[in-house]
């Protein structure tokens, strides 16, 4: 508790008291040949104990012309009571008022802690590695590029930097949910706001602390909240209009009824201050943002940053999912897939043996992932060993000749097969081929494709569980390699052979058969497709520890590259949006019926302060549930 | 030129019509303030920043004499 609201508990735990003797006076008879003022004093000086502020800032605030101000219209009530000589109500009005104005702040300041408790990532200090060896602490934002830092065991990195001595495991949780920690050594990258595991790190900065990536993420989770969904909108807006109609209607309660001889004027004020008390919009106006706060809480928990409360509600409604292929579908990096000897001529093994080394000179990316492969199954000695009497020349567009143990060694495409005259099996695999032929004789061919990642077909039979209805798929790929991917992980559409330009295109015209419930969401790796990112609903950009345009591009990011996250976050996003609607169904709900209850007499002020400040708790508890996560 | 100052603002409804009336003051070009972070943030011309900022202060004061913010 501050100080603030330890005040206000003393003085309501002082009033209680106060208050309870008098009820117990007042009950027993003791009242009975009291004189009326003197009972009105015994009230008033408890009431003022526990109500001086609020008639105080409800005095200021008049005098400023605010007239609907909360304040106002509880000091009011509680005036109309003490005018009926129903001083005891007056007085557990106020009283139950302030309990629930302190229960209301406790809860809030409780949530927002929480949240910001788990989004802690933001480094405290810095050990400064001085030139003569020396270690000195200091603020993570003192730290300039190039400056030696030392990061012990357990202390978190204050700065993206590099490793220059020693060896750790670091733990990026924090940053991007995943629980294994990474290994790093002397030449990694490491990211600010990772914590170091065991040994000891000496790192050099690359970046300065405002860049670095925690920087940047604090700063997106600060501000999301400052983005407001349609539904925050409507209850602000809803508020505004609220509280003048509620006190309208009390002072048409209060007046009409009498003049038409209906009802005595102590009666019809009663009615009238149980519609000031419930004309407070508070329990609706917080328990929006706190829901959003919540949701947002609970996706950096999992690694994913939200940019907006907004975001998070137009996400709730995806129901197109739209995917760049390379680096979100598939790893972006070409592997050897298949090794298809002909006829036996020679073994797979001889085949990537001999292709490996006919390629080993060139520096295209497919002869590149040939030596990977062949590197991968004899290690880097035997392959050296090899090279040394490799004597290959490149043929610009169709492969590589070379001399392998005295015979001739052809690599390249269908084309140089036919311009030699060598009659060739086409590749059977989606990929590009790499025939191989010894002596004019074809032997085998490779087939190099772009690799699937593992999780992705988990991850769109996910979307469609949690309700996307279609899954697109936009590449500038060929059309066989495109249709091969989608239909290996179950995408529904596919779009390929497309240039940048087009990927806009195709977005834009998917998104006009969407409207306001169904959402079109795109996915990509931040690498070139940011105009399309800007150009969806809500773009999720992946992959993007450290790239600094993917974050600012994208509404979304999800921190490690796994997709299967996007229908967690969507999940999320969907209890979420079911929070926040409980939140102000119920409030509006308990308003209205206390409103209906209070004109027609049944409901005492009691009540109604019970009722008002009741939803409110209720609803700050239930925003809390958006902050919990399902596994 | 935008900035952000820590605010103590104790209910939501307040916070949004602090809010309402910081944007009606001339030279307020956006203003926010966040009720769960506790954060007032002004966004007005550099050449006339210190004068709105001052104006929004009194502003907020007249709507919410309760909130408190640090200008360091």
């Amino acid at each position: 508790m501050t100080k603030k609201q330890k005040k206000v508990r003393n003085r309501i735990l002082v009033v209680l008291a106060l208050f309870i003797i008098l009820l117990v006076c007042d009950k027993t008879g003791l009242f009975d040949n009291v004189p009326e003022l003197v009972r009105f004093v015994l009230y008033l000086i408890p009431y003022i104990i526990i109500g001086y502020d609020v008639i105080r800032k409800a005095a200021i605030n008049i005098s400023h012309g605010q007239v609907f101000d909360e304040n106002f219209l509880m000091m009011i009530a509680t005036f109309g009571a003490f005018g009926i000589r129903e001083y005891s109500e007056a007085l557990a009005v106020m009283l139950f008022y302030q309990v629930g104005e302190l229960f209301q702040s406790y809860a809030v300041g409780k949530s927002r802690q929480s949240i910001t408790e788990m989004m802690s990532i933001a480094p405290e200090f810095a050990n400064i590695v001085s030139e003569d060896g020396k270690v000195n602490e200091a603020d993570p934002e003192e730290v300039s590029i190039g400056d030696v830092l030392l990061i012990r065991a357990g202390e978190k990195i204050p700065v993206d930097a590099e490793v220059v001595e020693g060896e750790s495991f670091i733990d990026t949780a924090a940053l991007t949910g995943e629980s294994v920690p990474r290994r790093v050594a002397v030449g990694d990258q490491v990211i600010s706001g990772c914590v170091n595991g065991e040994g000891v790190l000496k790192v050099r900065a690359t970046k300065v602390y405002e860049d670095s990536t925690v920087a940047k993420i604090l700063e997106l989770v600060e501000n999301a909240s400052n983005k407001k969904s349609r539904m925050e909108n409507f209850i602000t807006r809803f508020a505004k209009y609220y509280t003048p109609v509620v006190t309208i209607g009390a002072v048409l309660l209060a007046v009409l009824p009498p003049l038409f001889g209906q009802m005595a004027f102590s009666d019809s004020i009663r009615r009238a201050c149980v519609f000031l008390i419930v004309s407070c919009p508070c329990a609706l106006v917080i328990s929006v943002p706190l829901g959003f706060f919540g949701g947002i809480g609970a996706a950096s928990k999992i690694g994913v940053l939200v940019k907006g409360s907004n975001y998070l509600e137009a996400v709730s409604k995806a129901s197109t999912v739209v995917f760049d292929k390379t680096g979100t579908l598939t790893k972006g990096e070409f592997k050897v897939t298949s090794v298809a000897p002909y006829e036996n001529a020679v073994s797979a093994d001889e085949l990537l043996k001999i292709a490996a080394f006919g390629e080993a000179v060139s520096n295209h990316p497919i002869a590149r992932s040939i030596v990977t492969a062949y590197q991968e199954k004899v290690g880097e000695a035997a392959l050296k060993d090899m090279l040394a009497d490799a004597s290959s020349k490149e043929l610009a567009g169709h492969g590589i000749v070379s001399n392998y143990e005295g015979k001739e060694l052809l690599l390249g495409n269908a084309k140089l097969m036919t311009d030699e005259g060598i009659s060739f099996d086409l590749a059977k695999e989606v990929g590009t081929a790499v025939y191989v032929a010894l002596d004019k004789k074809f032997i085998g061919s490779i087939v190099i494709s772009d690799v699937i990642k593992s999780e992705a077909k988990d991850a769109i039979s996910l979307m469609k569980k949690v309700g996307v209805k279609n899954t697109v798929m936009l590449t500038g790929d060929r059309k066989e390699t495109a249709l091969d991917v989608a239909s290996k992980i179950g995408i529904d559409t596919v779009e390929s052979e497309l240039l940048p330009a087009d990927k806009v295109a195709k977005v834009e015209k998917l998104l006009t058969s969407e409207d306001n419930d169904n959402k079109l969401v795109f996915v990509g790796d931040g690498i070139n497709d940011a105009p399309v990112l800007m150009r969806a609903d809500v773009g999720i950009a992946m992959g993007s520890l450290g790239s600094d345009a993917a974050i600012e591009a994208a509404d979304i990011v999800i921190m490690d590259d796994d997709i299967r996250k996007i229908s967690q976050i969507i999940k999320i996003a969907r209890k979420t949006i079911t929070i926040v609607k409980e939140n102000i169904v119920f409030a509006l709900a308990v308003k209205l019926l206390i409103l209906v209850l209070g004109a027609l007499g049944i409901a005492s002020m009691w009540l109604a302060v019970f009722g008002d400040v009741g939803v409110a708790v209720l609803a700050i508890l239930n925003s809390m549930r958006a902050l919990r996560l399902e596994r | 030129m935008k900035k952000t100052y820590k605010c103590e603002v104790d209910c939501a409804n307040c916070a949004a019509k602090m809010e309402e009336a910081v944007k009606k003051i001339s030279g307020v070009e956006n203003a926010r303030v966040n009720f769960m972070t506790q954060k007032f943030t002004l966004e007005a011309a550099e050449d006339v920043f210190d004068k709105v900022l001052d104006e929004a202060v009194k502003a907020c004061k007249k709507v919410e004499p309760d909130c408190e913010i640090e200008l360091a």
